[in-house]
């Protein structure tokens, strides 16, 4: 059931009219009970593997709870008669005591994780390997892949992580963690909320707001706009790009560049935006996933504005923990020791950062493609951070630029280009299909007579008309956002009810009449629930 | 909050909302195609709808393009006095052909049913644009859904028949005159009672070359199960059906000696009548240097008058299709007809004529 279908939207709007009809205090079970339908109209196969990470992450962090509850008693009976150090011991060994729950959630987790998206992989690999010796190979299994599991081993885990250091409180009724896990709007894209943000509000009385309603009606609205006008458009171009990688080189590949930005933007974001709508409707506020990530000075600022809710995940989980790890203290006074001061300085910070885009990389997609595009990312975040001395230079020497629209603008484009070149890696089918591509637009640029001839539309697979819609679209969602960096555009329509009828019926009818779906089209493929 | 300015806020929102309704709603009408100018083989189901309510059918034939470019109700009228209409329909598989005729079953009860064998070579949905030709045209009854749900490839949703905007939103910037000229009004009928003409005269160029072997000659079990499904509505309301085989047989369309054999033991086991006129095309007197109009694929309103003729013969004295002709009311539909057939066929003649004599 994608969200674009038509069954989606019943179930959405029967959900919602339940919702505000039963008692207050029971409005979760109808979430929780949506949230399984919903899931398991994807595949009902997918069912118990959700299953077994709600149900081992819950158990692991009650656990973790009872441990924490046994060592407070201890403690409090205790404290008076404990010295401090007697105490800082107590408490290394009680943390050390529930680690097992951590650990094991974590490993167990994750070994599903791995083993169901990854084996095809690593076997693949196995194979590549095996070939060079002769005619040998293993059989790589065809495992199922439920939807959305990256998403939620995600949001399970950062739970008991949350649980384990205390930031969040265990949660006794596992119904009510099941929710948490596999509400529907957010579980197969995300946003990956944290568990003292998201479920208390689960929990919370709802009264069907107004302006709950609209905004979040309106913000769904705009979510369809982007994902079938402008997503769905421009990847008609997209595909005809890609599936001809040695004739469409160049000047192609530059417009790649550019429409793939257009697209992977108006799709997750689009996806966001009803999965925020949605749950906006509920009286649910989630996580914000992205702040204007096109108009970024630095790729550092990039990651900080897009899909936030993965990039503070990877931090708070995997590069923080790692940078202050024992092994990492050990390996940086180490290298302080052995390299000097500026070389073993920078030796644990780049092992950090290249392992943390390594696994972004992973968590992207079982292919090269991903891994290749997160090492780029990383190394691209630490030339950078090695210029930064540099650019210091140059600003001292040009005072007064940084404040300029102009090298704003300068920038803002840079980064555009440098985070879409990378981004073309999710297109092509491989690795050097992608660099051979890309070094078409420096050796091999084509003619500019395939613009002025209209070959060039052609090749793209589009007709005019479909070039104006991406364009003028384009245009509205830059201008929009642009305009909702000051105040957000959306809640400024749903504050003038006459703005927000007319807004709401010509988006209706724009995206009736111009989206990209039906017979050739598959609106109900959003890219980022496809591919984990 | 007031009152009031709770009814002014849902009136900003409900408002705007039924204009939308309201646009969709007359869009709808334009966006679909008329089937006119262009496909109007997209009309053939529609039309006979009002055929049938101005008088019914002895003899009713179902099929792909090879009984809707082969027979001609108003020949077989003037000849024999058979009342007939062709429900056949572009690359119009079997099942296809059983709700034609469960839906034509819904206005009268034929006493001859004719199906056109060639679509049993397809055991699957093909294209959708056929399914549209075919399926759009029908009235809503519970015999289109079951069409729909039997027709459907995999890229189609139900949704789209029941909203065709849904398909045809992208038609927009092809809309022509025609579209909203006929969005909200009749529009002429492109059909003499399910015939649809053909004047011009392309010869058939193939020599004999060798149809293409296949694997497997078997005909599709689902065509088959079709088949069986429309001997069986047959036997229940007690009409005779009869299998045929026009007699075009064009390379790319062959009918393979296997799969006529399959027929015959079909036609044998069920007590049929199966006729196939490829070996009678002689017979008749077919020349297919001028009896065609596209290179020996189909045939012409001359090919099609000569075959209508010779099959007239068969339906008359073999199959007792019964001479209407001394019923008055009968008469004067059928004379309607049979003018307006000759009108078409003198106006499409002439720009046949002007094409090669411009």
């Amino acid at each position: 059931m994608s969200f674009t279908s038509a069954a989606f939207l019943i179930f959405a709007a029967l959900t919602l009219l339940v919702y505000y009809t039963v008692p207050k205090r029971g409005q979760w079970i109808v979430l929780l009970v949506a949230s399984f339908l919903f899931y398991w109209a994807a595949g009902g196969g997918y069912l118990p593997f959700i299953a077994v990470t709600i149900l081992s992450t819950w158990l692991c962090a009650l656990g973790i709870r009872r441990r924490d509850r046994l060592d407070e008693a201890y403690l409090a009976e205790h404290k008076a008669d404990m010295t401090k150090e007697e105490r800082k011991a107590f408490k290394n060994g009680a943390k050390k005591k529930k680690r097992p729950y951590l650990v094991g959630g974590l490993v167990f987790n994750f070994a599903i994780l791995g083993v169901l998206k990854y084996t095809g992989f690593v076997l693949g690999g196995v194979n590549d390997l095996l070939s060079l010796f002769g005619d040998v190979s293993v059989t790589v299994p065809s495992l199922i892949l439920p939807l959305g599991i990256s998403y939620y081993i995600f949001r399970s885990t950062a739970y008991l992580i949350d649980v384990y250091w205390g930031k969040t409180e265990a949660e006794g009724n596992i119904a009510k963690y099941a929710l948490f896990v596999s509400f529907f709007p957010a579980v197969l894209q995300g946003p990956i909320s944290r568990h003292k943000d998201l479920a208390p509000q689960f929990f919370t009385p709802h009264k069907a707001e107004w302006s709950n309603l609209t905004e979040g009606g309106l913000r769904v609205l705009w979510g369809f706009f982007k994902k079938m006008v402008v997503a769905d458009t421009a990847m008609i171009a997209v595909k005809m790009i890609v599936s001809s990688p040695t004739k469409l080189t160049g000047m192609y590949v530059l417009f790649l560049i550019i429409l793939y930005s257009a697209v992977i933007y108006g799709d997750f974001t689009g996806g966001i935006d009803m999965t925020i709508g949605l749950s906006r409707m509920m009286g649910l506020r989630l996580a914000e996933n992205f702040d204007h990530p096109f108009s970024s000075h630095s790729t550092q600022e990039y990651w900080n504005r897009w899909h936030m809710t993965m990039g503070s995940y990877f931090t708070d989980y995997v590069f923080n923990p790692l940078s202050i790890s024992g092994p990492m203290k050990k390996l940086s006074k180490w290298s302080r020791e052995k390299l000097g001061k500026t070389v073993g300085m920078r030796v644990p910070v780049y092992l950090a950062t290249l392992i943390t885009w390594f696994l972004t990389g992973l968590w992207h997609g079982a292919s090269w493609n991903f891994i290749v595009w997160g090492l780029l990312n990383g190394a691209v975040i630490l030339i950078s951070r090695e210029l930064a001395p540099l650019y210091a230079k140059f600003h001292k020497r040009f005072p007064g630029l940084r404040e300029k629209a102009v090298y704003g603008g300068f920038c803002a484009l840079r980064t555009f280009f440098l985070m879409g070149s990378i981004r073309i890696l999710d297109c092509y089918r491989d690795v050097p299909v992608t660099f051979k591509a890309f070094g078409s637009i420096f050796y091999d640029f084509a003619s500019w007579g395939d613009l002025a001839g209209g070959k060039f539309l052609h090749m793209l697979g589009l007709e005019l008309w479909q070039c104006v819609v991406i364009a003028l679209a384009t245009v509205v969602v830059f201008l929009v956002c642009h305009r909702s960096k000051t105040k957000p555009v959306l809640t400024e329509i749903s504050e003038r009810p006459w703005l927000l009828g007319g807004v709401c019926a010509l988006l209706i009818v724009i995206i009736l009449i111009f989206g990209s779906y039906g017979i050739g089209f598959d609106a109900g493929d959003f890219i980022y629930q496809t591919q984990f | 909050m007031k009152t009031s300015n709770k009814i002014i806020r849902a009136s900003a929102l409900i408002i705007p909302l039924l204009l939308v309704v309201a646009f969709l709603i007359c869009a709808t009408p334009i966006l679909q195609p008329k089937y006119i100018t262009a496909s109007p083989e997209g009309s053939l189901t529609a039309e006979y709808y009002d055929a049938v309510k101005e008088t019914k059918h002895d003899v009713l034939f179902i099929g792909d393009c090879e009984v809707y470019e082969s027979f001609v109700p108003a020949v077989l009228w003037e000849e024999y006095g058979i009342s007939s209409y062709v429900r056949g329909g572009a690359q119009q598989l079997v099942w296809h052909s059983y709700y034609m005729l469960e839906d034509a079953l819904r206005y009268e009860t034929p006493k001859i049913v004719v199906f056109n064998v060639l679509a049993l070579k397809y055991g699957e949905p093909q294209k959708e644009a056929y399914n549209r030709l075919a399926l759009d045209g029908m009235e809503w009854s519970e015999t289109k859904v079951g069409a729909i749900k039997a027709s459907m490839t995999e890229e189609e949703s139900f949704t789209s028949y029941v909203w065709p905007f849904l398909r045809y939103h992208s038609r927009w910037n092809q809309l022509t005159a025609e579209d909203f000229k006929y969005a909200f009004s009749d529009k002429p009928t492109v059909s003499d009672s399910g015939y649809l003409m053909q004047t011009d005269i392309v010869p058939a160029t193939e020599g004999q070359e060798t149809p293409r072997p296949l694997v497997d000659y078997t005909l599709p079990k689902a065509a088959m199960e079709y088949l069986d499904r429309i001997t069986k509505l047959c036997g229940e309301k007690n009409m005779e059906l009869i299998l045929i085989k026009a007699p075009t047989n064009a390379l790319a369309y062959h009918w393979y000696d296997e799969w006529d054999e399959q027929i015959l033991a079909y036609a044998a086991k069920n007590g049929l009548a199966y006729y196939n006129f490829i070996p009678h095309a002689e017979e008749m007197g077919l020349d297919m240097s001028t009896d065609t109009y596209d290179k020996g694929v189909h045939l012409n309103v001359y090919g099609a008058e000569k075959l209508t003729r010779y099959f007239g013969k068969i339906l008359a004295e073999e199959h007792h299709a019964p001479d209407r002709r001394q019923d008055v009311e009968l008469s004067r539909v059928w004379n309607r007809r049979v003018a307006a057939y000759n009108e078409r066929k003198t106006q499409m003649a002439s720009v046949s004529q002007s094409k090669i004599n411009p």
